[in-house]
């Protein structure tokens, strides 16, 4: 089991399922040596058959992948928009340097990643502890918390945040009921973007289900055995529970921060796609929309890209850097 | 994958009788109770807009409570025809991306899966980590260039760049979705279909894809709801008034009535929550399932 989750969570291309064969690439295994003619006629007919299921994938991966990206690095050298473009060399990188929109972009894109990726976590880890226990109903509750994270991508929910966190939305609404004077919580630069936050962290339920996966994979055995040493609930948690799922947190961690660099529908309706106000929710995504696609400053919205690409690239693996200090996988055997 | 879960599914089981054995009923109800008001939390604000979407306008901004003191279903059909075309004109376009997106990434994720589950040749394992490797790229590194692309092409208002991409399997997700689950199928039926004379395609044919079927339901759905909700990319190839979708439509209508209209503003929010929401009680079991195995959302 967990040999899967490893398989999952540091993808192995020929660690599960297919029976232990030759590394890809190597020449095809030689059992019929003795019969080579026919040997290499069934192996040509299969790799002519998995030209053919693999064509439309690696006509899409040249075509709408890799090749938009070499072109995408080379507009990050140009001064391109729509139609015509000249070689700058490195103008649109030092143009960065000082450009304070991009600097709080980078700065807002920051803030809500590392304020809102730990405390979704923390909740979709708690949650999922607490279902774990088997309780009748499990599975309803279970269908409550995902639900935000399925709508939560969607314009209308961000419609129905802007209102909720209006000045006269339901959250005021709410307090007033207590007697406190909200703010308008949206068109306020110091709280913007910690309406995002909340959004975001309302959406823990599917890294939720997959710490829910992950528990159910822990053999009982690892219980029975810490019980029978005479370790309370906590104790059995500290020192089972958690090691056991680091792998599960550590996958969830990468690809959350992954996600939220890329955030963009959120921001750009609760803000009306300028990413104020003042600023406050300018998303490195939204900078690199209302560079490429409001002023078609094209060449500069790659060059933004290729910097996004590069923080998502350090941050991934300085993740993986420091898993080998925190992340258990179990004896490897 | 499937196959493990089932294998494992005893353990939780056996645990929670154990404990529940220790837990006393008081114990037990204070538990439910912490839970109940805690997904009430969570869910309030989907309640309260469904509340909203039938109140009068000041209510609205007066009544954080859940029942309209009277029934407005004025705002549905206000909503309806507040913006330049009927609404089911844009769900109907929406229909269309949504269509042609799912059809392209069941054929073409499942043939290039069942190529890197099933079939050796060479460069597989580096084509594999390419494949994964896509699955983290950003959007917005392609999104310039595919957009100058398809703007030669003079497919800039026009569904296609939102569906070309899906018909060559560019949702590379699902191909590693499907690798997984094809994974777990037994070797010993596609040889005895090749004992039987089925050649590559007539195992692909009839006897991988029947026996896939929960991982092309997880596929379809997660297209559904990614298709359904996708905004940027359809803010970037739509511009046209005629082509589009719902959520261009929302953007539209919060932009252009601005506050004055929330109910129905509302009222069209939740017709574009609808068809997720039904997927979402009909298809459960399998984006539970496609989750806890890719860990996509």
């Amino acid at each position: 089991m967990s040999d899967n989750d490893v398989a999952v969570v540091r993808p192995k291309p020929r660690s599960s399922g297919a029976p232990p064969g030759p590394p890809a690439g190597a020449p095809a295994p030689s059992p019929d040596r003795g019969r080579r003619g026919i040997g290499t006629t069934i192996r040509s007919r299969e790799r002519w058959a998995a030209l053919s299921f693999m064509s439309p994938w690696l006509i899409g991966l040249l075509a709408i992948t890799i090749g938009p990206m070499v072109a995408s690095f080379y507009l990050s050298f140009t001064d391109y928009s729509l139609g015509y473009g000249e070689w700058v060399g490195m103008e649109n990188y030092q143009r960065m340097l000082d450009d304070p929109r991009l600097e709080q972009s980078v700065k807002v894109t920051a803030i809500y990643t590392f304020v809102s990726v730990p405390l979704q976590l923390a909740a979709a880890l708690l949650l999922a502890i607490v279902l774990d226990r088997g309780l009748r109903g499990m599975s309803f509750y279970r269908s409550i918390f995902y639900l935000p994270s399925l709508l939560g991508a969607s314009v209308a929910i961000a419609i129905m945040w802007r209102q909720v966190f209006g000045t006269e939305g339901l959250v005021n609404q709410l307090l007033a009921m207590f007697g406190i004077q909200g703010e308008g919580w949206v068109s306020h630069p110091d709280y913007a973007l910690g309406t995002l936050i909340i959004l975001h962290v309302w959406t823990f339920g599917s890294p939720m289900i997959i710490f829910l996966a992950g528990l159910r994979q822990i053999p009982t055995m690892y219980y029975e055995a810490a019980k029978v040493d005479g370790a309370g609930p906590l104790r059995r948690f500290v020192n089972v529970t958690l090691p056991l799922l680091t792998p599960i947190i550590f996958f969830n961690l990468v690809l959350q921060i992954i996600n939220s660099f890329q955030s963009f529908t959120q921001a750009f309706i609760v803000s009306s796609g300028k990413g104020g106000p003042a600023d406050s929710t300018l998303f490195l995504t939204l900078y690199l929309y209302d560079q490429g696609f409001t002023q078609f400053d094209m060449g500069y919205a790659s060059a933004i890209a290729w910097l996004l690409l590069a923080i998502i690239a350090i941050f991934t693996a300085l993740n993986f850097l420091m898993s080998k200090f925190w992340v258990f996988y179990g004896d490897n055997d | 994958m499937a196959t493990m879960t089932e294998t494992k599914a005893p353990a939780p089981a056996r645990r929670s009788s154990e404990r529940s054995a220790v837990a006393g009923g008081i114990k037990r109800f204070v538990f439910h109770l912490v839970l109940i008001i805690a997904a009430l939390v969570m869910i309030y604000p989907l309640l309260w807009m469904l509340s909203a979407s039938f109140k009068p306008i000041e209510e609205i901004f007066s009544d954080p409570g859940l029942i309209p003191s009277t029934w407005e279903w004025s705002n549905y059909s206000e909503g309806w025809n507040a913006l330049p075309h009927p609404f089911e004109k844009y769900i109907f376009n929406s229909m269309i991306i949504v269509a042609g997106s799912i059809v392209g990434n069941l054929v073409s994720c499942s043939m290039a899966a069942y190529a890197f589950a099933r079939l050796r040749f060479p460069m597989r394992g580096m084509l594999f980590a390419v494949m994964l490797g896509t699955i983290m790229l950003p959007i917005h590194v392609v999104i310039i260039p595919q957009y100058i692309l398809f703007n030669n092409l003079g497919w800039v208002d026009t569904f296609w760049p939102l569906i070309v991409p899906k018909l060559l399997a560019t949702d590379a997700f699902f191909v590693f979705l499907m690798v997984q689950f094809i994974r777990g199928l037994p070797r010993e039926l596609d040889e005895a279909a090749s004992i039987d004379g089925c050649g590559y395609w007539g195992t692909y044919l009839r006897i991988i894809m029947p026996l896939c079927m929960p991982a092309l339901a997880t596929t379809a759905i997660f297209t559904f709801i990614w298709t359904w909700n996708d905004f940027y990319s359809q803010l970037i190839y739509l511009r046209d008034v005629d082509l589009q979708t719902v959520p261009l439509a929302l953007r539209l209508f919060m932009d252009s009535t601005g506050t004055t209209n929330w109910g129905a503003l509302f009222a069209m929010s939740i017709v574009a929550l609808g068809p997720i929401f039904g997927f979402f009680l009909a298809g459960q079991r399998y984006l539970v399932r496609g989750i806890a195995t890719t860990g996509i959302k």
